[in-house]
Parts: C-alpha cells; structure tokens; sequence
C-alpha cells in the first residue's frame, strides 16, 4: 500500500507526461462525464467569484464601489485606475502609499524564503543520512513541532533580539547596542524578521524536505562513502542538486506565506515604511479607510498581485514540491 | 525615481543576505570537510543539524516551555496560582461557546476541505483542460488572511434589505425570492459555517493539488488490473483510489486540521469572536495581547497544543511504520 | 479614521486611581518635586544653547530645546493617517530649529504592541497611551518614566488638576494629555434640520421629543455602529458612561469604576433601561443600516454615514469624529449652517448639569536622553498645543494655554470649550480606567451580545461582573 516505488525519483516528473501514461485511455475517456466537467466548473466559478468581486470593486469609482454591488458593473461598466494610483503612490484620501511596503515585501520574503529551505536541507540529510542515536526522536519532535502556536513565541525572540539572551551568566546571544544608543542595532532592519520567519518555518521544511531526501537511493550514498566522500562533499555534490527542485517548491510555498504574513511582521518590524510590509499597511488602510471600499479594495489587489504572478508562472514547481514530501503512501 | 531607488536597495538589501548567507555556508562547508577521522562525524553533524537544532530550540522548544509554565501563574507571570486558570477555562459558563465552536472548527472544516479537495482531484483526473480550474481553485492559497477578510467582507455585507445591496450574498437570495436576508455575520449559530466556508476556500486548492498528484502517482497497472477484475466507478474509487492514497490523505487532514486550530485571522477580521462564533485561537489572542493576562493566554495556547497532540500521535505512528520499512 | 478613536485596553489597580486623584486633589505639588531631578538634563541643555547664541531665527521659541541637533526621538501611537500628517506638519518648526527628528509610528495594534516591546526590549522613547488604566499597568510592569519638571510645569500652568491625575500613577506624574477627546457630541445635519424645522435640542426631553418627530416625519432619528475590529463594542460602552454620568452623577461614576458600584446594580441598569429606550429602540434605530442589530455590525467609522443622505437624524459620537465626514462626502463643511455639526448631548438630571465625558492620551516616555526630554517638554507646551490646534481635522487640547480663537475649527471651539467648562462635571472614559477584562474584555463583548444577540439585560450585567478580577 504505498506509491514509494513509484516516488523514487531524484527529479520529479513533470505532471502530466506521468499521468498520460497511468491510465490507458479508454479508460480515461470512459471515467470522463460532462457532468463531472460541469461539476468542476461550477465549483471554479465559485471559487473564483469572491476574488473577482475585489478586483471589480478596485476598479470602480468612489461612490458607486460605496452604493452598489460590484456586480452592477455589468449594468453600469464605469471603470478608473485612480483607486489604484492613489493607493501605491498617495493621494488626497490616503496620504501615504503602499509603494515601500510593497520593497519591503520583497526584502523580507526573499531571504526568508530561502535561509529555512537550506538550513531545513541540511537538517533534513543529516537526519536521514547520517547514522546517529536518536534520529527518530529528533525528526518526530521536529515533526510535532508544527503544532506551538507561533504567538507563543513571539514576545521571548523579540527580547533576544532587543536584549541579547543569557543563560546565567553565559551569553547564548549578544546584547547588541547601536553606538551610543540603547536601541539594539536589529530596531529598523529586516534581520529579526528574517530569523523569526526561519525558526517558523523549520518544523514543516525538515519533514516535507526528510520525506524527500530520505527517499534518495541508497547506492548512491553507499558508493560515494565507500569513495571517501564526506558528508559536507556529498551533501553538496550530489543531495544538493538533486533536492534543488523540491528546495524551490518549498521556497515558492515559504515566500508566499512571508508575504502573507501579519502577526511576525507586526511585532518585529512596527508599522514604520522603513522595514513593514505590505500586510502591515493593508491592514492600516482597512482599519483607517474601512468605508472606503474602493480604495482598500486596490490595496489589497495589489497586496495580492505578486503571490499571483509568482503563483500561476511557478505553479509547475509549487505542484512537484507538494508531491515529493506529501505524497506518500 | 526615487523611490524605485530606494526600493530596489531594499531589494537589494535582501539579496545581498541571502549572497552572504549562502557564501558563509560555502566557507563553512570548506571548513568541515578538512575534519578528518574521529572529528569527521561531529563536524558534520554540528555543521548539518546543529543551526536547525539551535533555531528551533529558542525560536519553539524554550517559548512552548516558558508557556506552559506561564499558564499556571497569575495575569501578570509573577504568582503561581495552580490550575486556575485551566479551571477558568473549562468551567466558566461563557467559555462553552468557544470550546465548541473549536470542537466544530477542527472537525468540520479539514474533513469538508479535504472532501471537496478529493472530489475536484478525481474529477480533474477525468478532465482533459484541468490546469484553469486547478489554477483557479487554488488562488485562495496565495492570498494573504488580512486580503481574504476584505474579499469576504465583500460577499458577507449586510445592508437593509429595501436598500441597494452591496454584499452579494444578500444580493443572490434576494435575486433567489428570499425578501428579508439575515444579517450574516449576526445568524447565529450559522455565521460560524460562513466563517469556515472562507477557511475552507483558502484550503480546498491545497488537499485538490495535493491529493490529485498523489492519485496521478497511483501505478497505471494498478487501475488497469482493478479494470480487468471489473471495478469501475464507486468500486474502483473505494476498493483501489482511496487506499492508495490513504497516506496522503492522512498527511492533508491533518495539515488542515493544525491551520484551523491555529487560526485565529479570520475570526478576528470577520467578528472578533462575537455573536457566538469566538475560538480558542482568538481568544487566546484577545487574553493575551488585548488583556493582557499572561496566565489564561498561555493556558489557552497549552489547551490547543494538547488538542493536537493525538493527531501528531497517530501521524507519528503512521510515519513510524513508514520508516521502519524503508 | 484614526485607531485613536478607538479607546481600549487598560488594566489599573482601582484603589491606585482613586488614590491618584485624591492625591491630585490634595495638590500636584508633591509629585513634580519628586521628579526634580529627572528635569536637570534638558535644563542644561537649554543653558547651553541659549548660552551658545546659536539660535537661528525664526527659532526663538525653541530655544529651550536647544542643543539635541542630529538626535531622533521615536515616538509610538496609535493614531494612523489621516491624522499622523497633521502632527507631523504640526511639530516640524520645532525639528527645523532643533534638529530633533521626530519618528513618528502608528499602529492599529498599539495597545498589544506596546507592552511587547517595552517586555522585549524594544520601547519607543516617547508613546501616547489612551488609556491610564494601561499606563498603571505598565509602570507597575516597569518602563515609563516619570515627567521631567518641564513637563510638570507645563501641566500645572496649563491644565486643570484632573488631567494631571489621569496621567499620574500612585502620585508620581508620567505623562501630559496630548489631545482631548469630547465624547458627550451629537451628529447632526443642520441642512436636514433647517429643511425640516427641526430646532437643537437642549434638554433629554426635548430630544426625544425630536426623535419622535423624525419617526412621525419618516426618518429614522438614530444611527450607531459599534465594530471596531478588535476592540468591537466600544461605542457602545461609551454610551453607558454618558447615561450614567447623567442619571446618577460623578459620585456614581467614580464608584462604578472602582467597581463599589457593581454593574448589575439598580443604578446601572437603570441606566441600560434608558439605553434601551434610546439607542435600542427599534422605532429610533438603525437609520440606513436596518433594524437595532446592525448596530453590532455596523463599523463605528460607517455609522454616521447616513446622516448626510437624510437616512437618519442624529448620531452619538464624539468631536474625533469630525474628522470622518470628509471620506463620505469629499468637501462636506463641518459647521453651525455646514453639512454637518454636533451639539451637547443634554444633561437628563438638573442636579446633574453639563456632564462631560471625555478622552485623551497622555505622552509618555520610556527614555531620559535629552532629546526625548526635549520633545515630550515641547509635546506639553501651548506652543504645540496652538501649533496643533491650528491644523484641519478637529484636533481639540484641554490645554488652556490654547486660544481659543485659535480652533479654526468649529467643533474644537466647541470641544474645548465643555472640556475647560469650570462648572460642568468632566469624567474620564469610564471602560478606559477599568481593568482590561472588563473594559477591554466582558464590557466591550456583552454590550455587543446586548445589541447583536439581544442578550438579556441582566445577563450582561451579571456577565462583566464577573468577569471583574479577584484581586
């Protein structure tokens, strides 16, 4: 009862050349029914109707976004891009724009996607491939590790950051002081935020990345030990290339949670432009501008264009990443 | 100008860490390769487990220790006070509404998420242009919590009904003869369903994506001697699909299940726990952080963490069996 | 519309307050000498400037701020655009001159926030807390730091004694009141008004006379909205506190506070009855919205919305307020003939005259570097307070160093003018000096089960006493 014989792969598949094959096809034409079809599309349609509703009422002029459905655009199609040009540079309504938001979206999303990935896969090759006492408690604890409610966790890393962290009199982590001033040298930069969204993300990228790495073939590691290799030359000669693929689908998974993240970024990073993200000012906006459907509407359109974008063109490696750690039999 | 400037330095801020970050472990690396003999397995394991050891330790273990014991003293975490504040929870009359509305939270929510989930993946499997719908249908994963509560927002909007409506909900039951809709967020005890349904539109992509590659996965011969024996349809789904991907299923119910009880987002933009629709996440949220009574905030976080300790258990399980046969 | 407006969080010693203002009463002396000492530092810098001869011109009035050029003093709040620019247009005269920058952060979730950072380690150097219940709190945890002699001076040249009492902590002053909310306004248009006959109504009876006349004339006269996010429920609160300083006079109020006068007692209930005969009323609510539910539904900022659509008379709010009108009508004129204005809620009790119930947040510091001493001296003089008064959107001071034909502003003028009425009877936001179980906890969500569930009455009452802490 299990598809692992069929999940030995280094390289994920691409999808739909590995399916074509599995079924023949008159099955296949057998198994289809318009209703099934119907079915599917219906339920798109559904699922896709509410999102829309946004980007129509975004797109809609202050007083009719305010008065009427967005679905009587159909009856009365006024359009504007003003909601938007107000939202990302400013104007009369909301002063300030999204436009550094939206840089500091990057700037925290990009290395926090990437610092968990390959810390997770070294952790993760270390557990499943270097033989040691107790490697099966470690990856479950990892594993029951997902559940600690984050918000739990935060106020103890805000204080080592801001206060250094000692136990007794041993310092695990400096107090690190700006010259001359009290404000720890980490106020104002993205650095807590980038260790925060690491730590959070570890639990679930060890295992997802373990069921992965773990399902390596064995002979490979075997014939280049027997070689001499290291593991710091094996892990980046061979598990290394190998998982790159399942460490970019994972990636793609962690920036999108980054960028949608509000709770991490609100306690390490305030609401100031310098370092807050996008999440951060569309929640300002919300709260400040709530009657202002048009414009918080445009907000978070554009809060949400980049996990789109990034979304649908790496949709491909986001699929193949899901299957190599979930799919398990 | 300007800004693009100062944007593309954040930017670039960004991405100089990660080129520092990635050179470091490159010396690193360097660095350990050169243990030679009895030094080579702790180098390798210091270097290989030892920062995601670290990490999780002060970033999950110390916080979730400090918690628990946070949960047995008093509002300001300078008295231990026992149980008072587990008996706070579990007898106080008000608390009622939340423990079950979690208790319908995580069980609803990842069971009709994971059903809908596995019905589109073996409808899509019959479809030929799946990729639009698949696309689309797992959009919501993509959209932050803060951007899902202003799209529902949209659809939950209560206006008077002889008023233009501006919420389209009210707008499809008054289109289908209902002349009075009720105030949605207000209709008790059915806006906790209406709050699970946007919980339920974030994750369906997930367990269809998920559990739709798992069936593709399935070994073509398999179905084809299920075939040969005769089992189409419901036989082929319940004798040969589902227990093929029987693993998989697991893995995404309980993804789901750990989300819901987290959760506390939706509950907070769309109600903030009232009119009976309060969960033990948000509350734990509002006693810790809008209270500020440390001792129930953090009982409450045990309270949750316990809850999954029985799935975690039998996920262990599952993956125990899992690894010893490898 | 600002998170400012939202009052929220706060947890207090009772005892500790009423202790604070009877100390206050007593005389404020005994607090500003205690922290003499902590005024040296800006003090000298002053000497030093004015000793330099450096002051530019046009500066003159910053003089005593001299001396801090380069430094930056960040300063945490919870008011949010539109209102931040006006502060920052506000005080940028005195970071011209003095070279002080003033970081200026706001957040809607300041009042969680706040006490993580200052436990973290992260404190801003100055904050505007808008509720003394969470600046008892944080002192008893460790972080303000008490007022230089500066800003004592200021306060007692410049506000009446209360003030400094709310802003005091065990007799040892924390913090000058930035700006000063009027809660006790009614919304209304005085175009619908003129249009309909209809004349300011200066007595309860009068206004509920009125109400009735906007029903026989087919408007609803009431409108409200009482979600507000997180702190959802506290209009609704605020309404309590106008009817039971009315009904049963400051001595009440004082005694409910210090939860001597529990909330399931014959005085506030009595006073919930009016509420329910009032902002309960199906007949009178919810004008625009649909029926006395939505009003736990309906955004406090949306509430008044229908007002200038002729959809509802009169809406209970207060003078910050003023700055929300614009977002619905771009150019709406807030004045006595404009699109829109606000009179006194009336008192219900002759022995009982002009009672007021008010807000504010006071400006604390977490820092004794000079700059920030310099700022939060600057932040608690009448120069700021002109210099603030003087920019659009209703800003109102109790400080009476204001003139008040300073208020270009109607509603301020008006504001100002209750808030500095020797005669009339001022209480603090009652939910805002309670502990934060009950006055950002039970009272926010009862009430709101008391609007959105029709949750019986004495349930509610019973429900946030209980959940009043043991200690």
């Amino acid at each position: 009862m299990s598809v692992e014989a069929h999940e030995i792969i280094p390289m994920p598949q691409p999808e739909p050349a590995g399916r074509e094959e599995s079924i023949p096809e008159a099955a296949r034409r057998k198994l289809s029914s318009p209703w099934a079809s119907g079915l599917v599309i219906l339920i798109t349609i559904l699922w896709t109707i509410p999102t829309f509703g946004l980007l129509v009422t975004s797109l809609r002029p202050s007083s009719q976004a305010q008065n009427s459905g967005w679905w009587t655009i159909f009856t009365d199609p006024t359009m504007t891009l003003s909601n938007y040009s107000e939202v990302i540079t400013g104007g009369s309504v909301i002063p300030n724009g999204i436009e550094p938001y939206f840089w500091n979206s990057f700037a925290i999303a990009i290395p926090a996607a990437i610092f968990p990935l390959v810390l997770a896969s070294m952790a993760a090759y270390a557990i499943a491939w270097i033989p040691f006492k107790g490697s099966t408690f470690v990856f479950f604890t990892i594993f029951a590790l997902q559940v600690i409610p984050l918000q739990m966790s935060l106020l103890p890393l805000l204080t080592m950051f801001n206060k250094g962290w000692s136990l007794g009199p041993i310092p695990i982590f400096p107090d690190l002081n700006k010259p001359g001033s009290e404000q720890s040298i980490f106020v104002g930069t993205y650095i807590p935020l980038w260790v925060a969204h690491t730590m959070f993300a570890l639990p679930l990228a060890i295992f997802l990345l373990h069921n992965f790495v773990s399902q390596l073939p064995r002979e490979l590691f075997e014939a280049a030990r027997v070689d001499g290799a290291s593991h710091f030359l094996i892990f980046r000669k061979l598990v290394l290339p190998l998982t790159v693929p399942a460490i970019a689908s994972f990636a793609i998974f962690q920036f999108l949670w980054v960028w949608n993240d509000l709770l991490v970024a609100l306690t390490f990073a305030g609401g100031t432009p310098d370092v807050a993200p996008i999440t951060a000012y569309l929640a300002s906006i919300k709260g400040s501008y709530g009657s202002q459907l048009h414009l918080v509407t445009a907000g978070a359109f554009v809060a949400i264009i980049v996990p789109l974008i990034v979304f649908f063109s790496l949709q491909r490696f986001f699929v193949r990443g899901l299957l190599a750690g979930s799919v398990k039999g | 100008m300007e800004e693009l400037t100062a944007g593309l330095t954040k930017v670039g801020t960004g991405l100089a860490a990660v080129a520092i970050f990635l050179g470091l472990l490159l010396v690193i690396f360097f660095i350990g390769a050169r243990a030679k003999g009895k030094l080579q397995f702790p180098a390798a394991m210091i270097v290989f487990l030892g920062p995601a050891i670290l990490l999780l330790a002060y970033g999950l273990i110390a916080p979730a220790f400090l918690t628990t014991v946070g949960s047995f003293q008093n509002p300001n975490g300078n008295e231990f006070v026992g149980f008072a504040n587990y008996s706070w929870i579990f007898t106080t009359e008000a608390n009622r509404t939340f423990l079950t509305n979690t208790a319908m939270w995580i069980i609803i929510a990842p069971l009709v998420s994971t059903g809908i989930g596995l019905m589109l993946a073996l409808l899509l499997d019959r479809m030929r242009r799946e990729s639009i719908s698949k696309s689309l249908i797992f959009m919501p994963m993509a959209i932050s919590f803060v951007g899902a509560g202003i799209i529902w927002g949209l659809v939950y909007e209560y206006r008077d009904p002889a008023e233009t409506q501006v919420g389209l909900l009210s707008q499809v039951v008054m289109w289908l003869g209902v002349e009075e809709p009720p105030n949605w967020l207000l209709w008790q005890p059915w806006n906790n369903f209406l709050l699970m349904v946007i919980m339920i539109w974030i994750q369906v992509g997930f367990a269809m994506v998920v559990l739709s590659a798992a069936i593709k996965a399935i070994p073509g011969d398999v179905v084809e001697a299920a075939e040969l024996d005769g089992a189409t349809g419901w036989k082929l789904f319940s004798r040969v699909t589902i227990p093929m991907v029987r693993g998989t299923l697991i893995v995404v119910f309980t993804t789901i299940m750990i989300a819901v009880l987290k959760i506390f987002d939706i509950v907070r933009t769309m109600t903030n726990g009232n009119f009976g629709t309060q969960v033990v996440a948000n509350e734990m949220y509002a006693q810790a952080f809008v209270q500020f009574d440390v001792g129930r905030g953090s009982a409450l976080a045990v309270v949750l963490f316990v809850a999954v300790i029985p799935l975690i258990a039998y996920n262990v399980i599952q993956l125990r069996k899992e690894r010893t046969i490898r | 519309m600002t998170a400012s407006m939202r009052r929220r969080g706060a947890t207090i010693l009772v005892g500790g307050v009423a202790a604070t203002m009877l100390l206050a009463a007593c005389g404020g002396s005994s607090s500003s000498s205690e922290s003499s000492s902590e005024a040296a530092a800006p003090s000298e810098s002053a000497m030093a400037s004015e000793g330099g001869g450096d002051v530019a011109a046009g500066c003159e009035a910053y003089a005593a701020y001299m001396g801090n050029e380069g430094t930056s003093v960040t300063l945490f709040t919870s008011v949010l655009p539109p209102e931040q620019q006006r502060y920052e247009d506000a005080w940028k005269p005195f970071e011209d001159c003095t070279g002080i920058d003033i970081v200026y952060e706001g957040s809607d979730q300041f009042e969680a926030q706040l006490p993580t950072r200052i436990a973290g380690g992260n404190a801003p150097d100055l904050a505007w807390i808008p509720q003394p219940g969470l600046l008892a709190k944080l002192v008893q945890q460790g972080g303000p730091v008490p007022a230089p002699q500066s800003v004592a001076d200021n306060v007692d040249q410049y506000w009446n004694p209360a003030w400094k009492a709310y802003g005091s902590v065990d007799g040892t002053f924390y913090g000058a009141p930035n700006s000063s909310n009027m809660k006790s306004f009614v919304w209304y248009s005085p175009k619908v008004f003129a249009e309909k006959g209809y004349t300011v109504p200066t007595t309860w009876d009068e206004l509920f006379a009125l109400s009735d006349q906007m029903v026989a004339d087919g408007i609803k006269p009431w409108c409200g909205g009482i979600e507000s996010g997180g702190a959802t429920g506290w209009p609704a609160t605020d309404w309590l506190e106008q009817v039971v300083l009315r009904t049963q006079g400051g001595d009440v109020y004082d005694q409910w506070v210090a939860h001597e006068v529990l909330f399931n007692s014959p005085q506030i209930t009595e006073a919930m009855d009016t509420i329910s005969g009032w902002m309960k009323n199906p007949d009178y609510v919810n004008g625009g919205f649909g029926n006395v539910q939505t009003i736990a539904t309906t955004a406090f900022q949306d509430a008044g919305k229908p007002i200038l659509d002729a959809k509802c008379g009169m809406l209970q709010q207060a003078s910050f307020y003023a700055a929300q009108w614009e977002s619905f009508q771009p150019g709406a004129v807030v004045a006595e003939d404009g699109d829109v204005f606000a009179f006194f809620l009336p008192q219900i009790k002759d022995e009982f005259p002009n009672p007021v119930v008010g807000g504010g947040e006071f400006t604390t510091a977490f820092s004794d570097r000079p700059e920030v001493q310099a700022a939060q001296t600057y932040l608690s003089s009448a120069e700021y307070a002109t210099a603030r008064a003087a920019q659009p959107g209703g800003w109102v001071s109790a400080n009476s160093g204001v003139p008040l034909d300073t208020y270009t502003d109607a509603i301020a003028k008006l504001s100002a003018q209750f808030l500095t009425d020797p005669n009339g009877i001022f209480r603090f936001d009652a939910s805002d000096l309670m502990p934060a179980a009950v006055g950002a906890g039970a009272e926010w969500t009862q009430m709101t089960a008391w609007f959105g569930e029709d949750k019986p009455t004495a349930d509610v009452l019973q429900a946030i006493d209980d959940a009043w802490p043991a200690s």
